[in-house]
């Protein structure tokens, strides 16, 4: 057995009729690893310049955001607070944000647990509760708010934070139910039988065994609700009021121009959030 | 007995006043005739309100599902490489690949377009320097174009095509890739008639997520695209909150929702799915 005889072997193991079984390495190596980095930079590079264009000096004598690069300042940051209507805008998002989401993830985690659980013969109704969830991810973002007015204008309910709160919940619901069934897929009931049979009742067994079980969908399907609910632009528009959330504002103001404290929350925000994901990967491979 | 009943019905009863009867509403205003001074309405099963306003709007209509069409295959095209790529070749760095895909999600949809209004104004980042360089004429302009708004909304959405792909393909066995190797597949063949096939419920579910709301969006049209290339969404907004012409708004958000369930069947049984419903 000569060394030039098993080389090529090392290389890729050759097939039945010698052709190599593993095609060619020289686009998985370079072409595709090369095209995917260059899509993460088109994908961060608005937010580079977002970034950059929160720190860039105003020179006319408005406050606004400049198309020019005018120097380096950090006035906007400690002039955070300066726009009053942002600033509240800012906060009315954070509450509403958390108060849909503790909603919507109580809702939709019950009927995850009811869709997961029970078929047909004891759930009835059950294809037709999917159809309505499958239904309200379809419709398209501007019927939802659209037609939401048109009930709220019907039964004369002023328009504000309630509203919101309302809205944001509805859309979220299907968000949370979907990602809560599909981490429960696995679920063992048995676990909850045995806590059953040692003397548990109904509600101990959901708290001691069931709960813990589900967190990381509930935790999941509540982060997404959250992301929803901050970010959510077109619903909120049609049914905000008096009470304007934080894009409903940024949206107001492309119109008569960005003070350019509107790119300091939104590097905060990003910081934040960026954070919070490094965060919870680190967290994830730890335990790993 | 009770349980399932009970389990889904706050959720339930949320999604029945807040989402299915506002749609009957919805209907019902669209053939009331409303005053545009008070916005009040009166029900006077005026069908003829959606002909009337398909008539005056049916060009805005197309505009947004060719821009929404193209928005979409562009990114289908675009996260399809790399989805893959990273579903097969992420290695250990496969959640942080995932993170750089969701990076856009971490600034607020309206900042990001916002953005990028200023990345290709005429004498921003890319075109001034261009122009400075003298490799663009000086009057060549982005904005206020349609490929502007189908660029605008390629990048708003395109995380929402790239994630259902990457989870489709990630399911992928690679046994089944190996088999088609071993069973004399070409590249190519293993590419069309394996991979392919296993990653339709990833396809159905970006175009879910990608064609429907660029289909209603009306951000992107009113930051980039200036006055002209009006989309729908910008119709019913301006007929619900600038008009209160409530009754023309809900037709045409009739419509809207309409042209999108036809979209959604008809992609589903181009892709050749049974039901909707196995892709929840």
């Amino acid at each position: 057995m000569s060394a030039v005889a098993t080389a090529p072997a090392t290389e890729a193991a050759p097939g039945p009729a010698g052709r190599p079984r593993r095609p060619r390495r020289r686009w998985t190596r370079f072409i595709l690893p090369a095209y995917s980095w260059l899509i993460i930079a088109y994908l961060v590079f608005p937010i580079a310049v977002m970034i950059l264009y929160s720190f860039n000096r105003v020179t006319t004598g408005l406050p606004q955001v400049s198309f020019a690069w005018n120097g380096f300042t950090t006035q906007w940051y400690q002039q955070w607070s300066n726009v009053s209507g942002l600033t509240s805008a800012f906060w009315l998002t954070i509450r509403l944000g958390i108060a849909s989401t503790v909603l919507a993830t109580v809702l939709g985690t019950l009927l995850a647990l009811a869709l997961v659980r029970y078929r047909p013969p004891r759930f009835r109704g059950k294809t037709l509760v999917e159809q309505v969830l499958f239904l309200n991810i379809a419709a398209p973002e501007i019927v939802l708010g659209a037609s939401l007015l048109g009930l709220f204008v019907t039964v004369t309910l002023a328009r504000g934070f309630l509203t919101l709160l309302l809205a944001h919940v509805m859309f979220s619901i299907a968000y949370v139910a979907i990602t809560v069934r599909a981490r429960m897929a696995g679920f063992d009931r048995s676990l909850e039988e045995a806590a059953q049979d040692l003397g548990a009742n109904a509600w101990v067994t959901f708290r001691k065994i069931t709960l813990p079980l589900i967190m990381p969908g509930v935790l999941a399907g509540a982060l997404m609700a959250f992301a929803l609910s901050i970010d959510d632009f077109v619903t909120s528009n049609f049914v905000s009021g008096s009470a304007v959330p934080f894009p409903v504002w940024v949206y107001g103001a492309t119109r008569i121009g960005i003070p350019p404290q509107v790119f300091v929350f939104g590097t905060a925000i990003f910081s934040v959030g960026i954070l919070c994901a490094i965060a919870s990967i680190v967290v994830g491979r730890r335990k790993a | 007995m009770l349980a399932p009943y009970l389990l889904s019905l706050p959720a339930g009863l949320w999604l029945l006043i807040l989402f299915l009867i506002p749609l009957v509403v919805m209907l019902s205003l669209s053939l009331q005739t409303c005053n545009f001074g008070t916005g009040a309405c009166v029900m006077t099963w005026h069908w003829a309100e959606f002909g009337q306003q398909l008539s005056l709007y049916h060009t805005q209509l197309l505009t947004s599902v060719w821009f929404a069409g193209a928005a979409t295959v562009i990114d289908l095209l675009i996260s399809f490489p790399i989805a893959y790529w990273i579903a097969f070749y992420g290695g250990n760095k496969k959640n942080f690949f995932l993170l750089m895909l969701l990076v856009p999600f971490f600034v607020s949809f309206v900042i990001r377009t916002v953005v990028w209004q200023f990345i290709l104004s005429d004498n921003g980042v890319i075109l001034g320097g261009l122009k400075h360089a003298h490799l663009l004429p000086q009057n060549f302009h982005v904005l206020a174009t349609g490929y502007a708004v189908v660029a605008g909304l390629a990048y708003n959405y395109l995380p929402f095509t790239a994630l259902p792909l990457y989870v489709a393909i990630e399911r992928i066995d690679r046994r089944v890739l190996d088999a088609a190797y071993d069973l004399y597949a070409t590249r190519r063949q293993a590419f069309a008639r394996v991979i392919l096939p296993l990653t339709i419920p990833g396809l159905f579910a970006a175009f879910l997520l990608t064609f429907v709301p660029a289909l209603g969006d009306y951000i992107n049209q009113q930051v980039l695209g200036g006055t002209s290339n009006t989309m729908i969404g910008t119709v019913i907004q301006n007929a619900f909150l600038t008009n209160l012409d409530y009754a023309g708004g809900s037709a045409l958000s009739a419509v809207l929702l309409a042209v999108a369930l036809l979209g959604i069947f008809a992609y589903a049984r181009l892709l050749g799915s049974r039901t909707i419903e196995e892709y929840l």
